[in-house]
């Protein structure tokens, strides 16, 4: 037999199957009186299996279809006819099919799931080497940003006079505000890899917003949470979650003059987990209630500073969690985030 | 805090440097080593008294270095790691890593942690009594005063306490806290965690929101301080 390579094109196939069938059964036929046809249905078979080992299903399929008609018209007796006379003939014929059609599907099967496999090794391939690239990244911007916050911090001490002092304090700021910007960047690379992997776990979301809340505490906003005590406990991505309101109130906070409240607040109903980050200033430009969520869209008149991305992040994280994000106003801007969760309350805890 | 050895492994020079600065200025003497098989070199040929580990560590995994350090290194182990690595965190808090500081990381905090994990354990029988502001753990009476006014806690609710209170300072993960109050069994039901830190938070804290000392390390544990 010689050696088959495997053509892309289908009717490549198809022409190259159907020849090599055809002449094989021209050389059975010539070899007439030395070769019974039942060494013939062999030879034909072998072709067959041989062709499915390379070849797509079809042409295999049409290559069993066709060289059991050459079978039963040139070589079953009585021959030149597709009739067949012995029980005997008509066995090995559907024989001859049925492994023939066998050894097609087996083989596409067979590929198929080589193709999957394959697939899956290059995701997790590709999902290795994205970590590694990302852990590097990252390793490499948080390090001088932890350096000059470590070496301002220190000099904040030692600082003389009042003017160092202030110095010091600019250099502070400055590398918060970038290690927050590098964070903003790394989130917003992880969603669009799409390899963002969800994390639940049972959450207290009280607990959760007041810690919030600590972090976020501004001399110029006040931040006030509302949360029911009596909530269930929920099941959530902590990490998720907190990001996306700590972009919402950031977000509040840049975009709203001094002295304005935010207020979070949660709440559970109908399996869903309502958050809602509401200010009290002067609201989101009407008509853009969709668009605030967009990658860097800023505000007309918005103060300078800031990506834009804040809020895609949040819509992002929040959408990751199978969550929906919605924005209005009332009396200010209310951002709702709604998370189908899982609750829980457990009320016979054993405790004694 | 004279007579103390600190080694500090880390890869990147700047950041030995000024974490060397900062406990120098301390009156902590220290030895650094800039790869994992240094570190562990140096661990064995100084006897540091605290090591300072990072865990993003090129040559090894930070986490291979930890659990061969902790094979034969019995002295406090705090690590270094960046932000957003919890799992990693917690996996390093479970093989045996005393503390963790998150980078970029403030150096009051810093020196925070790495003097509570100088101190040594509060075991029950060394020293049976714990003040905390103005809270009073006695282990052997098994009872709890706030103010000079006891509070009632239920059995569960002390061990829970208790536990974190022999560590005090220390971050304890979830896992740690189920499987000693509840059992190896528990180690993975969070639930019972939230519900009973929210019931103590309620009798011990001034403000149970604002909790003063029963800290949430979120996704990793939680901190009595």
């Amino acid at each position: 037999m010689e050696k088959l390579k495997s053509p892309k094109s289908s009717t490549r196939q198809f022409i190259s199957a159907s020849a090599l069938i055809l002449i094989i059964s021209a050389a059975c036929f010539t070899a007439g009186p030395w070769l019974s046809y039942h060494a013939t249905a062999m030879l034909l078979l072998l072709c067959v299996s041989v062709l499915a080992v390379k070849y797509d299903i079809y042409p295999v399929l049409s290559s069993a279809v066709l060289s059991a008609l050459l079978l039963n018209f040139f070589f079953i007796p009585p021959l030149y006819t597709f009739h067949i006379t012995t029980g005997e003939d008509l066995l090995m014929l559907l024989i001859y099919i049925i492994i023939a059609v066998i050894n097609g599907i087996f083989t596409f099967r067979l590929k198929r799931e080589e193709r999957k496999s394959r697939e899956r090794s290059e995701r997790r391939n590709a999902l290795r080497l994205y970590n590694t690239i990302f852990n590097s990244l990252s390793h490499e911007l948080k390090t001088p940003i932890t350096a000059v916050i470590a070496a301002a911090d220190i000099l904040e001490d030692t600082a003389q006079p009042a003017t160092a002092k202030i110095l010091v304090n600019e250099i502070q700021v400055a590398a918060q505000r970038l290690d927050s910007q590098l964070e903003n960047l790394l989130a917003m690379s992880r969603l669009e890899s799409g390899m963002l992997s969800l994390q639940k776990d049972w959450t207290d979301i009280t607990d959760l917003l007041y810690r919030i809340g600590e972090l976020y505490q501004t001399p110029t906003h006040e931040i006030i949470i509302q949360a029911d005590p009596n909530l269930p406990l929920v099941k959530l991505d902590y990490g998720l979650v907190s990001k996306a309101i700590e972009n919402i109130i950031r977000n509040a906070v840049a975009h709203t003059p001094a002295g304005t409240t935010v207020t979070v607040a949660a709440d559970y109903n109908d399996g869903a987990c309502i958050i809602t980050v509401a200010d009290n200033g002067q609201g989101l430009p009407p008509g853009s209630f969709w668009q605030v969520f967009d990658k860097f869209y800023r505000a007309e008149g918005a103060a300078a500073g800031g990506t834009g991305l804040g809020l895609s992040i949040a819509k992002g994280f929040t959408e990751a969690h199978g969550g929906e994000i919605r924005a209005c106003n009332d009396n200010g801007a209310v951002f709702t985030i709604t998370l189908p969760a899982e609750s829980t309350y457990i009320n016979k805890l054993k405790n004694e | 805090m004279n007579d103390i050895k600190a080694l500090i492994i880390d890869d990147e020079p700047q950041l030995r440097k000024l974490i060397a600065i900062n406990l120098e200025q301390q009156g902590i003497a220290v030895v650094s080593a800039a790869t994992g098989r240094e570190g562990i070199i140096m661990a064995a040929s100084h006897q540091p008294d605290i090591i300072l580990l990072d865990l993003g560590l090129p040559d090894r995994n930070g986490h291979q270095i930890l659990t061969e350090l902790r094979q034969w290194f019995v002295n406090p182990v705090l690590i270094l790691s960046a932000r957003n690595t919890e799992e990693d965190i917690v996996k390093a808090l479970d093989n045996g890593a005393v503390d963790y500081i998150v980078k970029p990381f403030r150096t009051g905090e810093l020196m925070a942690r790495l003097r509570t994990a100088l101190r040594q354990n509060h075991k029950a029988e060394s020293e049976p009594l714990i003040v905390l502001g103005e809270l009073t753990i006695d282990f052997a009476s098994r009872r709890v005063t706030r103010g000079g006014n006891e509070v009632h806690l239920t059995v569960t609710e002390f061990k829970l306490l208790a536990i974190m209170a022999s560590n005090e300072g220390r971050v304890v993960t979830h896992r740690f806290l189920l499987k000693e109050v509840w059992g190896i069994a528990y180690q993975t039901e969070t639930q019972y965690l939230r519900v009973f830190v929210a019931q103590l938070r309620k009798k011990l804290e001034q403000d149970p929101n604002r909790p003063a000392h029963l800290l949430t390390e979120n996704g990793i544990g939680y901190r009595l301080i």
